[in-house]
């Protein structure tokens, strides 16, 4: 290995003499031309390592998970195909709908923008994490009361969205709701239903 | 997505040697812009280096300037108590572009790289100079509502998209760029480069190199009257048809000195020069407003689709002046 590589966590020696042969053999139908041209050159250690799976130490919801992945996998992509917690929603892909937001270490994001492997040793909590038990979380109840939705599905971006919006204190009237919840797209149009679920979270006061 | 190999870097000297050394390699910090144009197929880096546990966070005042560091979080900096004070424009101007969500990952020094939302850019079936250099410019002919009025070539016709970018040219800023031998800085105004006949390239920048801070002189009576004015489809969360950044030192009625800068408009945030000396030592009124703003469209030029910034622009220009006077 070069020394560009001295940062790269160990990898895994006997995994990567597989990609050695196997990439020789069968993959090289499917391979970007540059991997190629790294296979001309005689490049394996980096053939290898661009097919390379990497450890992740990620808390989701209160729950430590550890996991191998590779490094193109988006935190959405982990959170719905890997662990199966298909509630952050999947809009766009592209960071314009905001159906994907999440918390991380207690912001707000867009899961769909954000690497998985960025996210070693973060805290996540998704919209799964919201309720404790069976009590909702009062930003659901209140989504609930006052018809927040039609079809649900920006739904658990929405609340997730919400819940940060009143905790950084950008809910203090309407126009400031609004503005801080632009990033939040609902096809059906029931803006105004959750502004109102919102304002209530916000003027019970309270820790949320 | 093609994978991609990923690494940490603990030091600047990191990151500067391995840019250096690989040129497939690219840094990530918020990744609202690179990890789309990695979904799209318009970027694909052999090697993402993430630079976020590098200390490059802080927001600080200096003798005579503030310094932002490049890893400070666009949300975190248009709060930012001494951003806010000294700033208001800054602050406006970074509060109106993206989403909360997005401006909680967004960097300083992304912000700066972000790469332009032409749509034949971002189109990987359509030619497009900048993205693939000798295949021409699909928006010169094509659909280019959203294109350049200054300073465009034939070669590229795009926009940058920053809000914050126009707001920092306006208020005089210095880029502060490292590389593994040496850092240097820079007047923000020359960051940025017009198309010319490498649209490929956005800014100066030069391989090896990375941003580490902005520095904003604070050395001056412009933060009463500023503001930033952006027009756009719709009201949030969308990008800048035009966007106008106007400070102003007033004295009574009378303008001392004012600051300029455009966005929606260039390849580069687009500084008002001719217009910010006409209005030296000039009074406050619409009619001198409406002048500035004439003298600062003297060289537009529009395309087939965005004629209507020929007229949106000096409106915009006029309108902010008028509200930053009366703050
Ligand atoms: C839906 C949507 C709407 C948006 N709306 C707006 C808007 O209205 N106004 C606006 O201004 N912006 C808008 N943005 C763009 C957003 O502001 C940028 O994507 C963001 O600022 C990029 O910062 P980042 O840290 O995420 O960069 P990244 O995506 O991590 O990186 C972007 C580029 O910068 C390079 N880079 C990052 N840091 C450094 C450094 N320190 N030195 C050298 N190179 C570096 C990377 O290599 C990469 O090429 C929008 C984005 C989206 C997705
Ligand atoms: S305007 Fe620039 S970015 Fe857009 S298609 Fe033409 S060359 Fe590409
Ligand atoms: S899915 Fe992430 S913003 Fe739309
Ligand atoms: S409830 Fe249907 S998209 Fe919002």
């Amino acid at each position: 290995m070069n020394d560009n590589n001295k940062d790269d966590k160990t990898l895994n020696h006997s995994r990567r003499q597989f990609f050695k042969i196997s990439t020789a053999l069968t993959a090289v139908a499917l391979t970007p031309s540059y991997i190629l041209k790294a296979a001309d050159d005689n490049m394996d250690d980096k053939i290898a390592e661009l097919f390379e799976k990497r450890d992740l130490n990620i808390e989701v919801n209160g729950i430590v998970h550890t996991l191998s992945i590779e490094p193109r996998v988006t935190l959405l992509d982990l959170l719905r195909e890997q662990l199966k917690l298909t509630g952050s929603k999947k809009g766009c892909d592209h960071g314009q709908c905001g159906a994907c937001t999440v918390h991380v270490n207690g912001q707000r994001v867009l899961s769909c923008l954000s690497l998985a492997i960025m996210q070693d040793g973060k805290k996540i909590t998704t919209i799964e994490g919201l309720a404790k038990g069976d009590e909702l979380h009062p930003m659901q109840a209140a989504f609930i009361k006052h018809d927040g939705f039609q079809c649900g599905y920006c739904t658990p971006g929405q609340i997730m969205s919400a819940v940060a919006c009143v905790r950084e204190g950008h809910a203090n009237n309407e126009d400031e709701i609004r503005s801080y919840m632009a990033g939040n797209i609902c096809r059906c149009g029931a803006y105004p239903n959750i502004v109102d679920a919102i304002t209530e979270v916000k003027q019970k006061g309270g820790t949320i | 997505m093609i994978n991609f190999n990923y690494v940490q870097a603990s030091t600047q000297k990191n990151v500067t040697d391995t840019l250096m050394k690989d040129g497939t390699a690219q840094i990530i910090a918020g990744g609202t812009n690179l990890v789309d144009l990695m979904k799209r197929g318009v970027a694909a880096p052999q090697k993402l280096i993430d630079i976020n546990n590098l200390s490059l966070k802080n927001i600080e005042q200096q003798k005579g300037f503030v310094r932002i560091g490049a890893l400070a979080l666009n949300s975190v900096v248009a709060e930012n108590e001494l951003v806010v004070q000294k700033f208001p424009l800054l602050s406006k101007a970074l509060q109106s572009g993206a989403s909360q969500q997005l401006r909680n990952m967004a960097t300083v020094g992304g912000n700066m790289m972000q790469r332009t939302r032409c749509s034949y850019f971002y189109d990987t079936t359509m030619p497009c100079n900048k993205r693939n250099p000798g295949t021409g410019c699909g928006a010169l002919k094509g659909y280019n509502r959203m294109h350049a009025i200054f300073g465009a070539t034939e070669n590229c016709i795009a926009v940058h998209p920053s809000d914050m970018c126009v707001a920092l040219a306006a208020l005089n800023a210095s880029v502060i760029i490292s590389s593994s031998r040496s850092e240097r800085k820079i007047a923000f105004t020359d960051f940025h480069k017009l198309a010319g006949t490498n649209p490929e390239k956005d800014n100066t920048l030069q391989r090896g190199e990375m941003i580490t801070a902005v520095e904003i002189p604070d050395a001056n009576n412009f933060a009463q009257h500023s503001t930033y004015l952006k027009i756009r489809d719709r009201s949030s969360y969308a990008f800048a048809l035009i966007s106008v950044a106007a400070a102003l030192d007033m004295n009574g009625g009378k303008i001392n000195n004012a600051r300029l800068a455009m966005g929606g408009v260039a390849h580069k945030p687009w500084r008002l020069t001719t217009a910010e000396n006409f209005l030296k030592g000039k009074a406050a009124t619409e009619e001198n407003f409406k002048q500035a703003a004439a003298l600062a469209m003297k060289d537009a030029k529009a395309y087939r689709h965005n004629n209507f910034k020929l007229t949106l622009a000096p409106n915009s220009i006029a309108e902010a002046l008028k509200i930053a006077a009366a703050m």
